[in-house]
C-alpha cells in the first residue's frame, strides 16, 4: 500500500536479441480502473485477465493471469499507455533481470 | 493514504502492485480523475499519449498550452496541467490561432472532436491550414457528436445510424485529412487509439515542427456511435482498427476517405512539408516594412 510511484520505464518492447528478458512489476490503482479491458485483451504477454473482484465503481479490475507463472510481464509499458483512465503502468524490475 | 480500500487478502496475493498515482499524474490534473468519460472511449489513450510525447521530448510543461472546444474530447483541456483553455463550441481554433501570435514562444495543441473542428468550427480550420499556422491539431474522430448524445457530424459515413439519422445517413463525409492537406497544412497524419505507440510517435514528430499541424485519432465511441452501427464494444472496435488499419505512410489524401466504418482503411502520415508557417512570413514581411 502506498506505493510511491517511480520513474517510467516503460519504454519498446524488450530487446529480442537480449537473452535476459526483463521482468516487468505492475503497478494498479484499482479506484480508477472502469473494467475496460483493453490492458487485458492487447497485452503482448497475455498476463492479464478480469478479477472477480469489484472495485468502488463496481468494475472488475485486472489481475495477474497466474501467480507465480510462465506468463511474465516485461514491462513493454503498452497497457499504460492504452489505458485510458490512467490506472495501470508498469517498472522494469532491476533485481530480477540480474536473477535470471 | 486516502486511497485505502478494502480488497480481500487472496485478490491481493495475487494481484500487482497497488498504487495511488500514475507517472502520467504530474500532467494530470489528477484531483478531476477518473474523468468521465465512458467505458472504453478513446478519449483517454489521446491524452496518455500527448503526456508522454512530451515527456519523452522533455519540453518545459509551462511552456505547452491545450486548448480544445466542446464535446466529450473538449475536456481534454480539463484534465491536461498545462495552460489550458477550453473554450466556446467550434471556437478552439481562433483562440489557439490568437494565443499562437501572441505567444510565439509557446507550444499550442488544440485536442477536439470531429464536431467540434468540422461542422461548428469548419471554417476555421480550413483557415488555419490555409495559413500555416503554427499549431497542432489533434482531432478525436468518433464519427459522431459523443457528448450531445450521438448526432451525426460532418465525419459520420454514409448510411450509418445516429440519433439524428435513424434511417441511416444520406449525407458524405468530409475526408478530414484531405480536406486540411488541399487547405494547405503542413503535416497530416491518422492514427486510431489502438495504434498508441505509433500515435505517440506522430504526436512527438508533429510537436517538433512548424506549421499547421493535423493528427486524426479514430476512436471508439460504444455509447453513442459504436452501439446503433453494431460495432460492439471498445475492444471489438479496437481489434478491428487494428485488423483493418492499413499502413501507408505518404498515401495521396485524396485515396484516404473513410466510406464506411467496416472496412480497411488507411493510416499513417500522408503529409509531411517543410514550407514558410505564417508565423515565419510575419517575420519576413514585417521585417522588410521596416528595412524601407
Ligand atoms: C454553440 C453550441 N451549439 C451546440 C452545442 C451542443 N454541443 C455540445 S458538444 C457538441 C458536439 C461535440 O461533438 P464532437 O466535437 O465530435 O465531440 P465528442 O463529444 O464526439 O467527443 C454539441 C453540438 C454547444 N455546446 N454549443
Ligand atoms: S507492460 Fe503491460 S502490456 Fe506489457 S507485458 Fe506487462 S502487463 Fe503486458
Ligand atoms: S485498461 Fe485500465 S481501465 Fe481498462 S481494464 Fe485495464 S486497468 Fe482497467
Ligand atoms: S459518449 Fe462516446 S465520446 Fe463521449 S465519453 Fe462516451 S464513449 Fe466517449
Amino acid at each position: 500500500m502506498g506505493k510511491k510511484p517511480m520513474k517510467f520505464i516503460g519504454r519498446g518492447l524488450v530487446d529480442k536479441g537480449d537473452k535476459k528478458s526483463a521482468v516487468g512489476k505492475i503497478y494498479l490503482i484499482i479506484e480508477r480502473c472502469k473494467g475496460c479491458n483493453l490492458c487485458i485483451e492487447f497485452c503482448p504477454k497475455d498476463v492479464l485477465k478480469e478479477s472477480s473482484v469489484f472495485n468502488k465503481k463496481g468494475y472488475h479490475p485486472p489481475e495477474l493471469i497466474e501467480v507465480p507463472g510462465e506468463k511474465m510481464c516485461v514491462g513493454c509499458g503498452y497497457c499504460s499507455l492504452i489505458c485510458p483512465e490512467f490506472a495501470i503502468y508498469t517498472e522494469i524490475e532491476e533485481d530480477e533481470k540480474e536473477a535470471e | 493514504m486516502s486511497m485505502e480500500f478494502d480488497v480481500d487478502y487472496e485478490y491481493q496475493d495475487r494481484c500487482m502492485y497497488m498504487a495511488e498515482s500514475h507517472p502520467s499524474d504530474e500532467m494530470l490534473r489528477d484531483d478531476r480523475i477518473p474523468h468521465i468519460w465512458c467505458t472504453g472511449c478513446g478519449c483517454g489513450e489521446i491524452i496518455s499519449t500527448y503526456i508522454e510525447a512530451v515527456k519523452e521530448l522533455d519540453i518545459n510543461p509551462d511552456k505547452v498550452a491545450i486548448v480544445s472546444g466542446i464535446g466529450c474530447i473538449g475536456r481534454a483541456a480539463g484534465y491536461l496541467k498545462f495552460d489550458s483553455f477550453h473554450t466556446t463550441h467550434g471556437r478552439a481554433i481562433p483562440f489557439a490561432t490568437g494565443l499562437k501570435v501572441a505567444r510565439p514562444e509557446l507550444d499550442v495543441s488544440v485536442i477536439s472532436g470531429d464536431g467540434d473542428l468540422f461542422a461548428i468550427g469548419g471554417n476555421h480550420i480550413i483557415h488555419a491550414a490555409r495559413r500555416n499556422m503554427d499549431i497542432l491539431v489533434i482531432c478525436s474522430n468518433n464519427y459522431t457528436y459523443g457528448m450531445t448524445g450521438g448526432q451525426f457530424s460532418p465525419a459520420t459515413p454514409i448510411d450509418s445510424f445516429t440519433t439524428t439519422t435513424p434511417y441511416g445517413n444520406c449525407e458524405r463525409p468530409f475526408n478530414l485529412c484531405d480536406l486540411l492537406a488541399s487547405a494547405g497544412a503542413a503535416y497530416v497524419a491518422r492514427w486510431t487509439s489502438i495504434h498508441v505507440r505509433r500515435l505517440q510517435k506522430s504526436i512527438k514528430e508533429a510537436l517538433t515542427k512548424k506549421g499547421f499541424r493535423f493528427i486524426e485519432v479514430l476512436t471508439p465511441c460504444p455509447t453513442g456511435f459504436g452501439r446503433r452501427n453494431k460495432m460492439g464494444t471498445a475492444i471489438d472496435t479496437s481489434k478491428f482498427y487494428q485488423d483493418h488499419g492499413k499502413i501507408d505512410h505518404g498515401a495521396d489524401t485524396r485515396d484516404v476517405r473513410l466510406e464506411d466504418p467496416l472496412s480497411d482503411f488507411s493510416i499513417g502520415t500522408f503529409v509531411d512539408l517543410d514550407k514558410e508557417t505564417y508565423l515565419e512570413a510575419k517575420e519576413r514581411i514585417f521585417s522588410r516594412e521596416v528595412k524601407k
